[in-house]
This record gives structure tokens, C-alpha cells and sequence, in this order.
């Protein structure tokens, strides 16, 4: 079964705790990648954190996402303590704190960091 | 016991209409000419991927077109660190008698057979399919990613950076093989085009058409002396999101073991062929190895340390940077000019010493390590 977060279209961010050893995952598989257990539970992230790292795209290379630069990728550390990859506002510092909302991406719903005050 | 008993290069740059097959078969030829062999005493082939010709079985159908029916062969796909994976484990097939004479080879008509954004597409593929990929990285910013948080953490700023790929280029400029002739300074890094960001165009190596090849031979088969003393390899993440911290990167885990199979120290070192498919991935990779202090690597290109005339000449044909990158070619020509510098044949580019080397190769986003030492014997 598919997630229902941004992957497949839906305003949401999830990841996967794990009952066993109290890992938390954000790629999505069958078990835990710490442990092996396969008591998961799917979570819903805040959506908050700070920014790891930025590298603002300004060479892409796809027509689709040509129509898009400059983007800035992200790496967030979210609350929940798991790091994804997203887009962020063009002014993103390492260390800024964070929250997400999401925007349209060359045809697809993707993650879409901004600073908190 | 294992030596490096051949090798061969193209040059890189355009081959216009030569395909993948051309590319390896040159270097191929060259390579077992260069240990005196004869095609029919080969038997083992390990051979890479070529991102233009997808094949399910690359090497058998390298030893189909090339003549040979090797006793062992397969294609082997580490990304980057491709060649110095298949030189480790042509060292341990010697080792253990398997075969007596592996050919190592890869080549791709990367440049002229695929479009610039085909490549780039196809290369963006070492990220997530569904958490990478849809937000439109590509491989300059996935480390891109790397550079901004090693200058956070490390203080190195972009000009250091810049220092890297005029020491290639300077390099480069003395091999005639290289895919570029013009000197470039400090000043025009910073001024190259934005990429992703820190990294700039001449941040960048290029992509490229070329071939590169080796032998490794149970015993020497002529003049020259070089064994591989001792390598290992480190994996710990394929993803740019799954890397772990700074500090625990697979260079430094290789590095340790591959001292501890050698017996050597990085003060054994003469001769450095290190990763360079970004001058962040040069400048790190130089600092993990322990070739300079953290931070202080650009501090060392510019004392001129890394030159051919310093204390630790460094990829002296010009690197991926600048003499070009053809997929796993590029890093196989670091191993051919780090065997051309150790018997003495590489011409205006030679180095005082060269009697022992450490090769460095990287694969994905810093994601698979090898780490090589040889020695002259």
C-alpha cells in the first residue's frame, strides 16, 4: 500500500517509528533499517525543523524543471529527529529554524520549507 | 601478492562516433601491449557499466567483441569508485589463484553519445526515486549540498575551493591526453556560472568521451614493479538524505583499514590520486584521508604542496576536474598516471618520487569508498 504524504500527492510528511528499538524512519519500508523489527507505526511529522545544508539549483536538467530555477534543495533535521530532502525559500541559512507547507514542482506536489520567527 | 603489470589511456575529450566498445577496446589494447601480453593470456575481465550502453552483461560482451574467453569475467557498479573496486577485487582473484592475468577496463562515449541533460538525468538517478529525485537534484547539488555544510562546519570558503580546480587545470595543461588546454585562475571559478550552489561551473568536471584500462597480474610481467599493497572499502549510505555526519564519512573508515592490510601510514605516501568530480569532493576527500589537516587543504595547494615539484604531488595528469570524466574511466586514468609517475614515464609531468601512492575513489554522494596503497618494488 502506497503512504498518503507528498509521494503520492497528499499534504503530508511521514515517517515510520519503530515499537522495537525506538528508531524513526523516513524512507518508507516493510521494517526497521536499525533493528529489523516490523513493528512500525506510520506517523504524521509537524512539519518542523532546522535546515542542515542548501544548495540553490541554477542549472537543471530537465525542460520541466528548467521552467523552475533557481530552487533551492534542502536538508531539513525535522522535531521528530529524522532528515529529508525538500525545497526551501531562497534566503534558507543552515541552522534556521523551519516549517514546511507544500508546493507544485514540474507536475508534482513537493515539501516546501520556510523560516519561522 | 598482486602488480599492476599494464595500463592504458585514451585521450578525453570528444571521440566523435566511437562507441563505449571502441573506447574500452583502445585502452584494452594499449593496456596489455603495456604489460606484453598477449590478448590469449588474459582470463579474467572485470569490466564497468556505461551509462550509454545499458547492458545486463557488459563484460561478456566486451570479451565477445575484444577476442578474448576469459576463465572469469563480470561488470562491477560502485559509481565513481568503480575502478579502484575492480582493481581491489583483481587483487584478491590474483591473490587467491583464481586468475593470473586480470584485465581491468572502462570507457564511455559519455559526451557525444548522449545528450548533456541525458547524462545528467541518468547520473541523478544515484538519488532516492521517491524522496530525491521528484524535487529535481542533480548531481552538482547533491554535493552542493556537501560543500555548503563542510564550509559551515569547517570554515573553508569558496575561493579555497577554487583552488582546487586551478591545480587540476595547471596540471592539465602538461597532458596532452587532457580535455582542456586553457589556463584558468581563481578569479575565473568565482566568475563560471552558477551551478549549485557554492558550486560554480569550473567547480564541476566535465563530462566527457574516453577509455582507460589495466592489468593485474599474479607476478610482474616486465620492467615495472608496482604492487598493490594493500586496500580496502567502506559503504555508509547510498542517499544524500541518509549520509551520516560529517565526521563519519566512508573515506576515513577505508583509510584506516586500508593502512592496517598495507602496513603503511599516509607518512609512506609520495604520490596522491585522489576523487575529484567537485573541488568540495577533492578538498574533503584530501582531509578524510589525512593528506591535510582539516581545513587546511586549499592552505596546502596554495603553498604549492600538491604540485609536481611538492611535498605531495597530487593527480598530476589533471584529475576528473580537468583532464576530464568519462563514468568509470575517469577515475581508472588517476591509477594509470599514478603507475606512469611510479616508473618513471610520465614525461614532463614525472615527480621526484613516486615509490609509494594512495588512491582514493568515491562513489555516489560520498555514499562508497576505496581506498589503495601501492608501492614500487
Amino acid at each position: 500500500m502506497k503512504p498518503l504524504d507528498w509521494t503520492t500527492g497528499h499534504e503530508a510528511i511521514l515517517y515510520q517509528a519503530c515499537a522495537s528499538c525506538r528508531k524513526v524512519q523516513y524512507f518508507r519500508r516493510g521494517f526497521c533499517a536499525a533493528c529489523g523489527s516490523t513493528e512500525l507505526t506510520e506517523k504524521r511529522a509537524s512539519g518542523k525543523g532546522t535546515v542542515y545544508t542548501t544548495s540553490i539549483v541554477t542549472r537543471a536538467a530537465t525542460p520541466e524543471t528548467r521552467a523552475h530555477v533557481p530552487y533551492n534543495i534542502v536538508l531539513v533535521d525535522t522535531e521528530e529527529g529524522f532528515r529529508m530532502m525538500a525545497h526551501g525559500a531562497g534566503d534558507l541559512a543552515i541552522g534556521d529554524p523551519v516549517s514546511a507547507r507544500f508546493t507544485q514542482f514540474a507536475g508534482r506536489l513537493v515539501p516546501y520549507f520556510e523560516k519561522v520567527a | 601478492m598482486s602488480y599492476i603489470t599494464g595500463v592504458g589511456l585514451t585521450s578525453y575529450g570528444k571521440h566523435e562516433g566511437l562507441t563505449s566498445l571502441d573506447l574500452m577496446s583502445k585502452a584494452a589494447e594499449l593496456a596489455i601491449a603495456d604489460a606484453g601480453l598477449k590478448r590469449v593470456e588474459i582470463d579474467g575481465i572485470l569490466c564497468s557499466y556505461s551509462t550509454v550502453s545499458l547492458h545486463i552483461m557488459l563484460a561478456t560482451v566486451f570479451a565477445e567483441h575484444f577476442g578474448i574467453r576469459p576463465a572469469y569475467a563480470h561488470a562491477v557498479q560502485v559509481g565513481g569508485a568503480t575502478g579502484l573496486a575492480m582493481s581491489m577485487l583483481a587483487h584478491h582473484l590474483v591473490e587467491a589463484g583464481v586468475v593470473k592475468h586480470v584485465l581491468v577496463v572502462g570507457g564511455e562515449n559519455r559526451l557525444t553519445g548522449q545528450s548533456r541533460d541525458a547524462s545528467i538525468v541518468a547520473l541523478a538517478q544515484v538519488g532516492h526515486p521517491d524522496y530525491e529525485v521528484p524535487l529535481g537534484p542533480t548531481i552538482p547539488a547533491y554535493y552542493g549540498l556537501v560543500a555548503s555544510r563542510y564550509m559551515h562546519e569547517y570554515g573553508v570558503t569558496e575561493e579555497d575551493l577554487a583552488e582546487f580546480a586551478v591545480l587540476m587545470r595547471t596540471h592539465a595543461l602538461k597532458h596532452p591526453g587532457a580535455q582542456f588546454h586553457e589556463p584558468i585562475t581563481v578569479a575565473d571559478v568565482m566568475a563560471s556560472k552558477p551551478v549549485a550552489s557554492p558550486l560554480k561551473l569550473l567547480d564541476c568536471c566535465p563530462v566527457s568521451d574516453g577509455g582507460a584500462a589495466f592489468v593485474v597480474s599474479c607476478a610482474p610481467t616486465n620492467q615495472a614493479r608496482v604492487k598493490i599493497r594493500g586496500c580496502a572499502q567502506a559503504h555508509t549510505h547510498q542517499h544524500a538524505t541518509a549520509a551520516p555526519a560529517l565526521s563519519e564519512l566512508g573515506a576515513e573508515i577505508s583509510i584506516a583499514k586500508a593502512k592496517q592490510a598495507s602496513g603503511l601510514s599516509i607518512a609512506d605516501v609520495r604520490y596522491a590520486a585522489v576523487y575529484d568530480s567537485f573541488t568540495i569532493t577533492l578538498a574533503m576527500l584530501l582531509e578524510d584521508l589525512g593528506l591535510a589537516k582539516r581545513g587546511e587543504a586549499a592552505a596546502r595547494v596554495r603553498s604549492g604542496d600538491f604540485s609536481r615539484d611538492g611535498e605531495m604531488p597530487l593527480n598530476t595528469h589533471g584529475g576528473l576536474l580537468s583532464y576530464g570524466h568519462c563514468g568509470v574511466g575517469g577515475a581508472m586514468a588517476h591509477l594509470v598516471e599514478t603507475h606512469l609517475q611510479m616508473t618513471g614515464r610520465a614525461g614532463n609531468r614525472q615527480v621526484r618520487d613516486a615509490s609509494v601512492a594512495l588512491l582514493h575513489g568515491d562513489g555516489g554522494v560520498l555514499s562508497s569508498h576505496v581506498s589503495m596503497f601501492l608501492e614500487r618494488v
